[in-house]
């Protein structure tokens, strides 16, 4: 049997009073403990995967990768069958703090609850006060397609002994209400980290490299989020990253791929005090104490880039200029880019395969897109290109090479991704 | 058989510019409004990538943006006793097919038109006297004038964000603007694009004659921009390619760069594509429209039943959409009588290509990259001495040096080989063209029927054109032209060489799209086909768009007034029409 450990919230409740006004939640006041559990499951980004594409809200059955194999999202519609709708306000609590399912199976933590313990128990109320409200969804859940002995659930058990710590989250009387509460959203239903963090080979964060990069999967890369100058935020003020996470984009870059999912299905609908409280807690993360500082060395110096300085004349100077500064809040600065110098190039390789689009926000309604360029550049070209981006006007970052190309190219190829942004052919002259 | 679909509050007929103005605003009434479109649906990413959409011989010279005459097409003759033949190739001008319309490979170049063009007839007879104007010629007076359009050119000009310099902003001329435009409110949006070495000579050499010199407002845009919707622009990165193709960039303006994010988001807008609609029907007094009849891609006929039919097309289909459906009497050329199909006008261009000893980089340019004059055109001088009515603006664009299709060559160059090779490598990069658009009026002879012989896809009369130049025109042209030659002996060029249009007009060279007419506006139902409102006087709840309803063309590009007029129709339908349904202007 599990040990049930008593929390108390009441320290915590003194830091988060301030940002929500309508405390006083006893029975009588449902409806400002709905709102505010809606406010909540937006900002925990569930709807990204609870909601799979073209399915119906929460309904579940989105396909995680996970490096160890596909898992399905559940339904978490009130559904009394399929969904939680005979779910407690205790079982839930503990879906979220315990990482248990009703039935007292293990969940796996491609459900966020390494994260999601983080979080108070009164906004987990609201949450389950939210979701009891929303249209119930007949829909099974699929079986996730996990190899054994990951296919037994029980594992779990050893797993969460090892990489799993429970807990509310703690504030630090040290740091303003502001930086609380922005760790507070951070590291809990944020769950930043679930992306941003590297995790190690059975899939759990690395302690010591927290924000610091991690692998989103399917060759998707999650860039520093330090105070790192390079591949962090170092060159952010908190307006530019309340910025991006509100609108998706800010004078220096914009979000795409996952993140533009992120910033659509989530940030987005943060108030911008809590927007400003997640951006003063990550300017004040630290930069890994190895982070490399090393001058860049000129692109001039450097033959083996001038391949790629051609390509991208001919390919990207159009939107990203040849000082590679974009154009302000329109197409975004590949110089000093974070994104662009992440220690693994898998998301700037994915962007030039597949073409990308920009979030869209009500107050950036136009969703500018970049052209898929795989039907263009083969992989040798592609890295060249990569190698220079990554090194030129300042920028620089560990040189990559054709088969790092191809093993993103073989993915999105599967996936097919590509379809969206790839130029049509010709279908025959008219005259 | 055919399937009756649930009925709309607005259905447009197409869904280029003017069905993108007139959906945006009258979803924003809460109308549920669908679009037809006959051609397939466009974005720039990722139909107009960059990089790819810059391929001249898909684009320029097999004509991958325009309508198929294969499925589309209409009938040409020069006068009345000659038999019509279909038009088999595209030539003389480029209808669009597809989401965006002509929107997509437009060039960009925005103008307004006169004050005095609007009143063309009362204008004249007060200037020069009744007499002044040949009786065979069937010029009339819009039923709006400039002061009426100033807000919705104003609005037109912000949503696209145009580049340029004002010339008179609320009657105080301004420096470097053109003098002769009719007052503004206020300024462009963006500044004038960057100068091309071209320009900068021919800005010189116009002053040196004593023309007035202002730089053209273009639709592709010298900064990036955010438009009163929110939607963003890029800048303009003076690739070269604009006309007959799209933009890769988000630097020109089109419903695509300024409207649809926006609009495809809106839950009362839906729109089809490959939807050719063939019919607008009207119920059994033929005053009030249904809806329309359309085939889809498989060759299925659906009928769309509609509150209000608002016709979207190009020109000239919009003019065979009435036709085809019996709204308005069909204009009949011998008795006069009749509306539909009245008026139908072109334009005369010309041009004179300067070879220079300088390198001009001719293929960094811009689809409205140009210096102009516009000293010649309507009736900013004294048309007495002259004999002919109407003018043209001259400038010197710098477009774009695409390899295949633009170059210039001097006089006598051979059409092939070593010597065509020789002249060739000796002025792609010193040589440019100084080009003249003129007015065309129009005349009792120049109109849109169907075709008695031709029948389309569909069994449906092609639409006939009967049309020839006159020699008001050619007077006018070679006027105007030899103002144009006159600047280009002032760069000091090394030679020139004058292409001046002469003879019949004829459909195959391409010469430019700006087709008008055919449903004329005014303000006699006699004369019309719609009000000043752009209303069908006959079935007051259909609308037509677009240049069809010029009473006669002007020697400037359309698009802007075209624009305009559609802030101003969807405007006195929102404000007027939906209040009180029926006919906006009584007889």
């Amino acid at each position: 049997m599990r040990v049930r450990k008593f929390v108390t919230f009441l320290g915590v409740g003194l830091g988060l009073a301030l940002s929500f006004a309508p405390r006083a939640w006893s029975q009588g006041t449902t409806y400002s403990l709905i709102a505010a559990g809606r406010y909540l499951v937006d900002a925990g980004d569930c709807a990204s995967c609870h909601t799979d594409t073209a399915g119906k809200p929460f309904a579940g059955g989105r396909a995680i990768q996970t490096p160890f194999g596909v898992i399905y999202s559940s339904n978490i519609t009130p559904d009394s069958e399929t969904g939680i709708g005979k779910w407690s306000e205790k079982d839930f609590y503990d879906a979220m703090h315990h990482g248990m399912s009703r039935t007292g199976k293990y969940l796996y933590p491609a459900f966020p609850y390494p994260w999601f313990t983080k979080v108070s128990a009164d906004d987990v109320r609201a949450i389950k006060a939210y979701l009891d409200t929303i249209p119930p969804v007949r829909q099974r859940n699929r079986r996730s397609k996990l190899p054994w002995p990951l296919s037994v659930r029980s594992v779990m058990a050893g797993w969460n002994a090892l990489y799993f710590q429970e807990g509310v989250f703690q504030p630090d009387a040290n740091k303003s209400v502001a930086w609380n509460r922005g760790a507070y959203l951070v590291q809990g239903l944020g769950h930043c980290g679930a992306c941003h963090t590297a995790t190690n080979a059975v899939g759990a964060p690395k302690k010591h490299q927290r924000l610091m990069g991690g692998d989103f999967g399917k060759h998707w890369y999650a860039p520093n989020l330090t105070r790192d100058l390079g591949d962090g935020l170092g060159n952010w003020s908190v307006e530019e990253i309340v910025e991006y996470l509100k609108t998706g984009s800010n004078g220096k870059d914009a979000a795409g791929g996952p993140m533009a999912e992120v910033v659509e299905n989530s940030t987005q609908y943060l108030s911008d005090s809590d927007l400003d409280a997640m951006a003063t807690y990550l300017k004040d993360i630290p930069a890994h104490e190895n982070s490399s500082s090393a001058p860049a060395v000129a692109v001039a110096d450097r033959t083996d880039l001038t391949r790629g300085q051609a390509l991208y004349d001919d390919n990207c100077t159009g939107c990203h200029m040849v000082n590679g500064a974009g154009l302000a809040q329109v197409f975004p600065s590949l110089k000093e880019s974070s994104a662009v110098q992440a220690k693994v190039p898998d998301t700037l390789i994915h962007f030039i395969l597949a073409g990308a689009r920009k979030a869209v926000t009500p107050g950036k309604p136009t969703g500018l897109s970049m052209p898929a360029f795989s039907g263009k550049l083969d992989d040798g070209e592609l890295a060249d290109l990569v190698n220079y981006i990554r090194n030129a006007w300042g920028n620089h970052a560990p040189l990559t090479d054709a088969s790092a190309v191809s093993k993103v190219r073989k993915e999105i190829e599967r996936s097919g991704e590509l379809n969206a942004r790839q130029p049509p052919v010709q279908a025959g002259g008219s005259s | 058989m055919t399937t009756r679909m649930p009925g709309v509050d607005v259905v447009l007929v197409g869904f280029g510019w003017t069905a993108s103005i007139l959906a945006q605003e009258l979803t924003d009434s809460g109308l549920q409004v669908l679009a037809l479109e006959r051609g397939k649906f466009r974005d720039t990413v990722p139909d107009f990538a960059t990089t790819h959409i810059q391929d001249e011989l898909r684009y320029a010279v097999r004509k991958d943006l325009f309508e198929e005459p294969a499925r589309e097409t209409l009938t040409f003759r020069n006068s009345v006793d000659q038999t019509a033949l279909p038009m088999r190739h595209l030539g003389s001008f480029l209808p669009a097919a597809g989401v965006g319309g002509a929107g997509v490979h437009w060039n960009g170049q925005h103008w307004r038109f006169l004050p005095t063009d609007f009143k063309i007839r009362s204008h004249t007879e007060a200037r020069y006297g009744k007499k002044f104007i040949p009786e065979d010629m069937t010029i009339q007076d819009w039923a709006v004038a400039y002061e009426d359009l100033e807000p919705h050119y104003d609005k037109f000009e912000y949503l696209c964000g145009i580049s340029g310099q004002a010339g008179n902003i609320n009657g105080a001329i301004q420096t470097g603007g053109n003098p002769f435009e009719g007052p503004r409110s206020r300024g462009y949006p963006l500044p004038p694009l960057q100068r091309s070495y071209a320009t900068t000579l021919f800005d010189k050499a116009v002053q040196e004659v004593g023309f007035h010199s202002f730089p053209c407002a273009a639709a592709n845009t010298s900064q990036p921009y955010k438009n009163p919707l929110g939607v963003q622009m890029g800048e303009c990165t003076y690739c070269g390619f604009c006309e007959w193709f799209a933009c890769g960039n988000y630097s020109k303006s089109s419903p695509q760069t300024t409207i649809l994010p926006v609009l495809l988001k809106k839950g009362n807008f839906s729109y089809r594509t490959l939807c050719d609609v063939t019919r607008v029907n009207l119920d059994a007094s033929g005053k009030r429209a249904t809806g329309v009849t359309y085939i889809d891609a498989q060759g299925r006929s659906f009928e769309q039943p509609a509150q209000i039919v608002i016709l979207c097309a190009f020109a000239q289909h919009n003019v065979h959409l009435l036709l085809l459906s019996g709204i308005g009497k069909p204009y009949n050329p011998t008795t006069g009588e009749g509306v539909t199909g009245k008026n139908y006008a072109y334009q005369m261009t010309s041009s004179v290509d300067v070879f220079l000893d300088k390198t001009l980089n001719p293929f960094m340019g811009a689809g409205a990259l140009g210096q102009a004059f516009d000293d010649f055109n309507g009736d900013n001088f004294d048309h007495g001495p002259e004999g002919f009515l109407g003018g043209g603006y001259v400038a010197l664009w710098t477009t774009g040096g695409r390899p295949i299709l633009q170059h210039q060559l001097p006089e006598g160059t051979p059409t092939w080989g070593a010597g065509w090779k020789k002249a060739m490598a000796e002025n792609y990069l010193k040589s440019a063209s100084i080009a003249t658009h003129g007015s065309v009026m129009s005349y009792r002879q120049s109109y849109l029927d169907l075709d008695p012989t031709y029948r389309d896809v569909y069994g449906n009369p092609l639409l006939r054109l009967t049309f020839d130049f006159h020699e008001n025109e050619h007077k006018m042209s070679r006027f105007v032209t030899n103002k144009a030659a006159m600047v280009a002996k002032a760069m000091n060029a090394r030679s020139i060489r004058v292409k001046q249009r002469d003879g019949h007009y004829s459909i195959v060279p391409y010469q430019t799209t700006h087709n008008t007419g055919g449903a004329i506006m005014g303000d006699d139902p006699s004369t019309s086909v719609v009000n000043r409102y752009l209303q069908s006087w006959d079935v007051p709840n259909v609308f037509v768009m677009g240049s069809s309803v010029f009473p006669q063309n002007p020697g400037y590009n359309p698009t802007g007034t075209v624009g305009a007029l559609t802030f101003w129709a969807a405007h006195a339908i929102k404000t007027l029409y939906l209040k009180n349904p029926g006919p906006l202007v009584q007889t």
